[in-house]
């Protein structure tokens, strides 16, 4: 199938974001490679989580795609067009199409600024709309999201954690965005009031076509918004495939060791507990080989010295290591 | 269920919801009271004036307050040395003190919080370059600068509220950078971004409503500094020339009637002494009412 029949709107291509680093007076700077060559697609309507623990580079990953940051290397293609390589209003109209949840809804709002204006700003920033028209649609999309009318008036002082992300989440829909970001959106939310957000998304997913690239690292949250799974270490891929297959049956050990870390109420779903000996490598000075050799009970020799790839199977799945490509896993 | 009697309010309008706030602190509240009293003092100092604030009464050279004993109900807080009458050089001097704040604090405020939003917004090297000639300026001891301005451009009110508006300045670009730093990184400022604001729109609407609060305390304190400055630069002769009846001036020519004649001095130093905590008082109401994390 072409991009088009698969109708792909997001599609990024050996995304890398590399920051220097001062290791101090007179000393050669460092570099911190933060994402490494991510390659990933998202069709409308579809929904991309991308997974990992604390640091792997989700969140830069995220900042690349809302043009936050400009990637190191790569490219970013919106709807077939390279987003990096557009200018004035070609990217003015692209931004707007591409929009961003944050995690911390406490953080995201404006603290001196009413719901209404907060709203708003998208529109009075890139559109001509009056007054009376801007007020329209964000009452329209209050209600979309499971928010009254009289809340207009309000400060986001005034709302509990659930209902800010609400607002949040109405306002990246200010512009009819064709994909949204959402860089962990509910975990800083109650477990109750996560399950409500998380239906409103998917809700408003179906009726307006959205694309989603789901950052979390919340794997239960995960299993019941995405399509497809990205597990990411250390600034690299290294699982990616259908959510059923991830989750059915995972591939790379880092994969099946973040699984078993899940709690699951069926006995049968449940992997034996992994415990990964020590912590995530600095992306500043990364192991040579493998990035997560040091880690993994499989590893050997050639785990140590080279880099394995990212290599695609016939289920539709990608992975990225030489135990399981030699059969020498024994799961 | 049981009928409740729930009266549903309608959203406030911003003043009425500042007042709301703003009422609730007694203190700010007499510091508002104090403060308009001044200001209607000094509007309508030419009404309720009862002498010209320069008439010199010769015959009556140091008459006591009229409640004390020698005293006349001609002078109602007395006479200076010259023989002027107190009372309507105090009215007199509230409209200089209160123009001379205004004015300082005005322009210190607005290129502070300029610079400091550029100097914080931006970085690299607007930044190091403003925030060096900032610790330039605070090097330099406050009165001693100001006086070294006054001594280039020639002593008039005008220029020595000049150049006490230098001297407060790296205050104002300081606290607006600081704020600056701490608000620029937060989401709500990136969320604006992704939604197409530039750096204008995000500096002055997005972030510089949240970096008010501590500049208008320091606003209404520097309001009272600069009274109180003004009246160290009129003492040495660089500020408010005599005979204009202004606070600082009236206190330092009374110093030789410390003894002898108490009014001379103390109601001059009451003014500036109640005047000053009256706007302290207020400034600090103002931050808590404009704060709306502060409100329920």
């Amino acid at each position: 199938m072409t991009a088009q029949e698969k109708n792909i709107v997001l599609r990024g291509e050996g995304l890398k974001q590399h920051y220097e680093v001062s290791q101090g007076f007179l000393k050669p700077k460092g570099i911190v490679k933060a994402v490494d060559g991510v390659s990933f697609e998202v069709a409308a309507g579809k929904t991309l989580a991308v997974v990992g623990e604390s640091g792997c580079g989700k969140s830069t990953l995220a900042r690349q795609l809302t043009m936050i940051e400009t990637p190191t290397a790569g490219s970013i293609e919106f709807n077939g067009k390279n987003l990096l390589a557009l200018t004035g209003d070609a990217k003015k109209e692209a931004r707007q199409r591409i929009q961003i949840i944050f995690q911390n809804p406490y953080g995201s709002l404006n603290p001196r600024k009413k719901v209404g204006h907060i709203l708003e700003e998208p529109l009075v920033i890139n559109s001509e709309m009056t007054p009376p028209d801007r007020k329209e649609r964000a009452l329209y999309l209050l209600e979309k999201v499971g928010l009254k009318a009289e809340h207009y008036d309000r400060y986001p002082h005034m709302f509990s954690g659930g209902q800010r992300q609400r607002i949040a989440i109405a306002r990246g829909l200010m512009m009819n965005p064709k994909v949204v970001v959402a860089d962990e959106p509910v975990s800083a939310l109650d477990v109750s009031v996560q399950a409500q957000v998380l239906n409103l998304m998917m809700d408003i997913q179906k009726e307006f076509g959205l694309a989603y690239i789901f950052i979390s690292h919340d794997l239960s949250v995960v299993e019941h918004i995405a399509d497809e799974v990205l597990v990411m270490y250390l600034g690299r891929v290294v699982e990616q495939g259908p959510t059923e297959q991830i989750f059915k049956n995972p591939k790379h050990p880092y994969t099946r060791a973040l699984l078993s870390s899940t709690p699951r109420i069926k006995p049968e779903q449940r992997i034996e507990k992994i415990r990964l000996p020590g912590e995530l490598p600095s992306p500043m000075n990364p192991p040579l080989g493998c990035a997560f050799h040091g880690r993994c009970k499989y590893a050997n020799d050639q785990c140590r010295h080279i880099t394995p790839e990212l290599i695609a199977k016939e289920d539709g799945s990608k992975i990225r290591c030489f135990a399981y490509e030699e059969g020498r896993l024994d799961y | 269920m049981t009928q409740s009697n729930i009266t549903v309010q309608g959203p406030r309008t911003p003043l009425n919801e500042f007042w709301f706030y703003f009422k609730q602190n007694r203190g700010a509240v007499i510091g508002l009271a104090y403060v308009s009293f001044i200001v209607l003092l000094a509007v309508l100092a030419d009404v309720l004036a009862p002498h010209s604030p320069t008439d010199q009464f010769r015959e009556f050279i140091l008459t006591p307050p009229a409640f004390s004993e020698g005293g006349s109900s001609q002078f109602l807080l007395g006479t200076d040395g010259v023989g002027r009458d107190i009372l309507s050089r105090l009215m007199h001097g509230a409209r200089l003190s209160l123009l001379i704040g205004l004015f300082i604090v005005s322009i210190s405020l607005i290129m502070g919080i300029s610079l400091g939003l550029f100097a914080g917004y931006f970085g690299g090297f607007l930044d190091t370059a403003i925030m060096r000639i900032s610790d330039i300026l605070q090097s330099l001891p406050a009165l001693l600068l100001a006086i070294g301005i006054v001594a280039v451009l020639g002593p008039s009110i005008v220029n020595a509220g000049l150049a006490l508006s230098l001297v407060y300045l790296p205050h104002y670009i300081r606290l607006t950078r600081a704020s600056v730093l701490a608000e620029k990184n937060r989401d709500y400022v990136i969320s604006s971004r992704v939604a197409g604001a530039r750096s204008m729109r995000l500096m002055f609407i997005t972030i510089l409503p949240n970096c008010l609060a501590p500049l208008i305390v320091q606003a209404t304190l520097g309001f009272s500094n600069a009274i109180l400055d003004m009246a160290a630069l009129g003492f040495l002769g660089l500020g408010a020339q005599p005979p204009l009846p202004e606070w600082g001036t009236m206190l330092a020519t009374a110093k030789e009637f410390i003894q002898s004649a108490w009014w001379v001095v103390t109601f001059p130093g009451l003014m500036i002494l109640t005047t000053v905590l009256a706007f302290n008082l207020m400034g600090d109401g103002l931050r808590d009412a404009l704060d709306p994390k502060l409100k329920q």
